[in-house]
Order: structure tokens, then sequence, then C-alpha cells
């Protein structure tokens, strides 16, 4: 079985993101990049697949600016095996993704594509459920365990109401949660083997895909700041307080 | 203009989730509804829908295939009813955010999601970055896919209006995923996105044992009960008590945060609360920095005392 794994470049989610000045959107000069979090669980469960025989290849690939290359060498570096880049110039909406990816699904037709639920910069939360659309691939989203039984997969996934657990016939889509796992860290000589495992190279432009965006950013704006309050010195000042002057209890 | 809202009806109720949606839907023009579910509770949901004030009909469609809300079935559905609306809604509930995505892509449109403000039937604000920046954009596809942010828009009433309910026919729709089980958490208490009281704890409580202790506080306020990130991940309660940016947005009158520290995800899910009771040992936490009355000290000493102060 062969995994694809799609992966994006994002802020780190330890920076606190800010608005840039003339609104245009937020300050990246300087800032750390590092591989969404969500994906890095994504390529985490591709790789213990793979280590427990179910999975023959792992797959990467990014979507995005040349230096998201550097993303696809950390999961190289976790044990993911090749890699493949197509460049633009900005970060496409995630229809165009899907669209981008049905074409590289087409061509190296993998049964399993597992991605993170969401990105933590645009906080879509669309792009694994859009692919499996244009695929008509069965989904699961917001996994917490994946298991091999036959031809199809049984993947438990976390929903409002507390857990669910579904069988999709392969090839299928899962959007990896929280805790599906925990990532690990690349070490040192993995790091310089990731060098020199293969890196393809693709322009979005090549694949015919059309990366006009659909939705307009007008404005971006930082929300409204909420002020620190009181400290009160007891419970008898804090229940006083909730009922005379917040008044909600 | 005339917008179809997906309704989360297939336990037989209509939830506070749905009619919030519902309100957001009322701001692009005329409002149709549709709701699914198995042949055991497609009536009693429709029978709760058409009692929605403000609708112009109620949709209904029955099948083992929508017994559980499956995105398959119900992005064909979409599909097959798109042509007869301008906007397409549904919460943004776990059913919303695998169906409409899944559905626009095959109307290829580019779904909007988590909308906290309807601008005008094409521009929409949404959180960005874990709500750090709100970006006001402008869609130009024909159709618009829209996701709501439950906790930015009052619910419409579930009691007074008179719809009339339409039985739709489902296009076929061989599904090659099928739902095998679900362990829902069974409580008496309110929803987590319904309730006016929250009372929400953090790796403070330090056990599953310990987490009990937020238990009479609730009850005796009548609360729903939240947790952070850690918490859950540390396996004091079930995944679906999380606040968060990953977890459940909220906005409750008041929101009562027990040793939790306050970090950027979590705030994300619990910052529009009306008031915000913060309770932790350290001063410094960043919980009180948005908390309106803060409360330094041990919780274990604190929330016992404070839930018999409340008599």
């Amino acid at each position: 079985m062969k995994i694809l794994v799609p992966i994006k470049r994002v802020i780190d989610y330890n920076v606190k993101v800010r608005v840039r000045r003339d609104g245009g959107g937020v300050e990246t000069a300087g800032v750390k990049m590092s591989m969404n979090p969500f994906d890095e669980i994504a390529v985490e469960e591709a790789l213990r697949l793979r280590e427990k025989g179910i999975a023959s290849e792992v797959l990467v690939v990014s979507i995005g600016v040349p230096q998201a290359a550097d993303t696809l060498r950390t999961a190289l570096a976790m044990g993911a095996d090749r890699a493949i880049l197509v460049q633009s110039e900005e970060s496409p909406e995630p229809l165009a993704v899907a669209k981008i990816l049905k074409i590289l699904v087409e061509r190296e037709t993998p049964d399993l594509v597992i991605l993170g639920k969401q990105a933590i910069d645009d906080d879509m939360n669309a792009t694994g459920q859009m692919l499996a659309g244009l695929l008509d691939w069965p989904q699961a989203t917001f996994a917490s365990r994946v298991e091999k039984t036959g031809d199809s997969l049984t993947v438990s996934r976390e929903v409002d109401g507390g857990s669910e657990t579904l069988s999709l016939t392969l090839p299928a889509i899962v959007t990896a949660d929280l805790r599906l796992n925990e990532p690990r860290y690349a070490s040192l000589p993995n790091i310089m083997k990731a060098k020199k495992k293969p890196l393809e190279t693709l322009s979005a432009a090549d694949l015919g895909i059309d990366l006009t965006r659909r939705l307009t950013t007008l404005s971006i704006a930082e929300p409204p700041t909420r002020k620190a309050g009181i400290k009160v010195g007891s419970v008898a000042e804090l229940v006083e307080k909730l009922r005379n002057e917040a008044k909600v209890i | 203009m005339t917008a179809l809202v997906l309704l989360d009806a297939e336990d037989g109720t209509i939830p506070q989730t749905s009619r919030s949606a519902i309100a957001a839907a009322t701001r692009l023009g005329d409002v149709d509804v549709l709701v699914t579910g198995g042949p055991e509770t497609i009536e009693s949901a429709a029978a709760a829908a058409a009692k929605i004030p403000g609708i112009r009909k109620v949709r209904t469609v029955s099948g083992e295939d929508f017994a559980h809300a499956l995105a398959e079935p119900l992005a064909a559905l979409l599909v097959a009813l798109a042509p007869e609306y301008d906007h397409i809604v549904a919460a943004a509930t776990t059913i919303g955010k695998s169906a409409l995505p899944r559905a626009a892509a095959l109307l290829d449109v580019q779904i909007i999601p988590d909308v906290m403000e309807i601008k005008d039937a094409e521009t929409f604000v949404r959180p960005i970055f874990a709500g750090n920046a709100l970006v006001t954009l402008r869609s130009s596809d024909a159709k618009k896919l829209l996701t709501i942010r439950t906790a930015s828009f009052d619910p419409v009433p579930a009691e007074g209006g008179t719809a009339p309910i339409e039985t739709v026919t489902p296009p076929p729709c061989r599904s090659k995923a099928h739902f095998v089980s679900a362990e829902h958490s069974s409580t008496e208490r309110p929803q987590l996105e319904a309730a006016r009281i929250i009372v929400s704890g953090g790796r403070g409580l330090q056990s599953a044992e310990g987490f009990k202790i937020l238990e009479p506080l609730a009850d005796k306020l009548g609360a729903a009960i939240g947790a952070s990130r850690v918490a859950v991940d540390s396996g004091f309660v079930p995944n679906d008590y999380q606040v968060g940016q990953t977890g459940k947005i909220v906005a409750p009158d008041l929101y009562i945060a027990c040793g939790i520290s306050g970090a950027i995800q979590h705030l994300a899910g619990m910052k529009d609360s009306k008031v915000i009771v913060a309770i932790n040992k350290d001063e410094d936490a960043p919980i009180f920095q948005v908390a309106d009355y803060g409360l330094v000290g041990d919780l274990f000493q604190i929330v016992p005392a404070l839930t018999e102060a409340l008599g």
C-alpha cells in the first residue's frame, strides 16, 4: 500500500501572530516557519503504517513557495521515502490545492491519502474533504485511530457528541486530529540522510490548474481585545460580584 | 436570494447550533431547511424543524444512508439540491465541517468556513490564525457554501412557526464509507455550545478523579462542563469536552476556568464569553489577562467553597 501525505508550510505554532499595520496580511518577515502540526501527525501515522508492514511507501507533497522544500526535507528526515514540491507563488486556496492533489493522486495512484484536518494559518479545514469529493473517495475526518482490516480501513473519529468509528473501502482519505499520535523528532543522522532522498519539483502552472482565488481578502484586522478585569480576594467577594455586578448567577 | 440550511437532525431533534445557522441564513434571504435522518427519527425531526419560525419550507430526506450523517450521501444530496439555492449553509459542527467542503468541491466552489459575520450576500468575516486575526473576504463564486461559527449568532427560537414539510428523493449514492459504531458521552448536563454557564477544567485538576470536583459546582449552576486540551490529552475527560481552536467554540454568559493556564488555542475557543472567571494558583497565568474576575489560590479549596457559597 502506498500512502500520499500532503503537508503545508505555516507560521510556527509558537509564534504570536501579528496583523500588519497596512491590514493586508499578517507579519511574516523574520518569522519562524514549520510544518503544520496536524500534517506532522499525518506523516507520523503514515510512517507507523509503513513500520507495521501495512504500507510500502510514504510520499510527501507540498504546494507553495520554493522554501516549502525545507518542510518536505523535515518530513523526509522523519522517515518519508520521497517528496514532490509543486511550486506556486503563494499558498493556493483549498479548492485549487485539492485539484493539484487530484492530478498527483492520478499520477502516483496511492491507496490512502492522510493529511492534517486543518492548517493552523487559514484554519480552513477543507482540503481533505474537497479532495475526497473530487476523487469520489470515501473520507474520515478528525481521525483519532486508524487500522487496516482486509481491504478496508477502520477509522475512529472525534465528533461533537463523543467518538464514532467508520469503515472505508480503499482508496480513501483520512484527516488527522490531535490525538491520533505523537509525532517523532527527526534525529541528526536522519536529517543528513534526508538530504539525499529524492525531491521532485513541479510547477502549479505546468499542471494546468487555474489558481485564481475565489475569495478576495478585503481586510485583515485584529479581533477586539479583552481587557483584564480585577482580582478578587475571596470566594465571598467573587459570588457577590457575579450576583450584583455581572448579574450572571 | 434563497438559502438552504442543512440541520444536524439525525437524532430526531434540532440542536441550538442548527438554529444559530438558521439565524445566520435569514440575513441572506428566504430560508429552506434540510432535515435528514434514518426512518425512525425523520418524522420527529421534521416536526421539530417545522415549528421553527421564519422558515419557508422543511425538506426531508430519510433512508439508511442518512441515519449517521455521513459526508458522502449528504454531499451528493446538497449537490442535487444546489441549483435551487444561492447559499448553502450549515453550522460548523463535525457534520457541517465534513459534508459542506466535499459538496463545495463537487460544485467547483471554494467553501467559506466558520463565518462569524455576514456583511452582505457575498462578503463574510471569519477567523484565521486561531482567532488572532479576522479576515473580511468576498466570494466570486456564483453559489456560496458557508459553515457558521454558532457562538457568533443568537439562535432563532425553537417554537412559533408552521412551515410546510416536503419529502425529497435523494440521488443515488453508493457510499464507500460505512458506519460501524458510536460512543456518545452520556450526560444530563446542557451541551457545551448551548450552555448559559460553563465550568471548565485544565491541568490544575491533576487527574480524572480531581476533575470530578467540578461536578457539584456545575450541578449547582446548571452548567455544562468543558476542558482544556491538556485535560483531554491527559485522559481526565473525553475529547468532546475540549474547548478551543480545535475543540468547541463557546460564548456562554459565564465561563469559569479552573486550573486552566490560558494557552492561545484555548482562549480562541472561549474569549467571546460574556463574563470570564479564572481560578488558578499561578497569579501570572495568561488566563487572568482575559478574565473579568480572577481568584488566585488552590482550586481544591476554592471550588468546593464556591459550590458551598452558592447555597
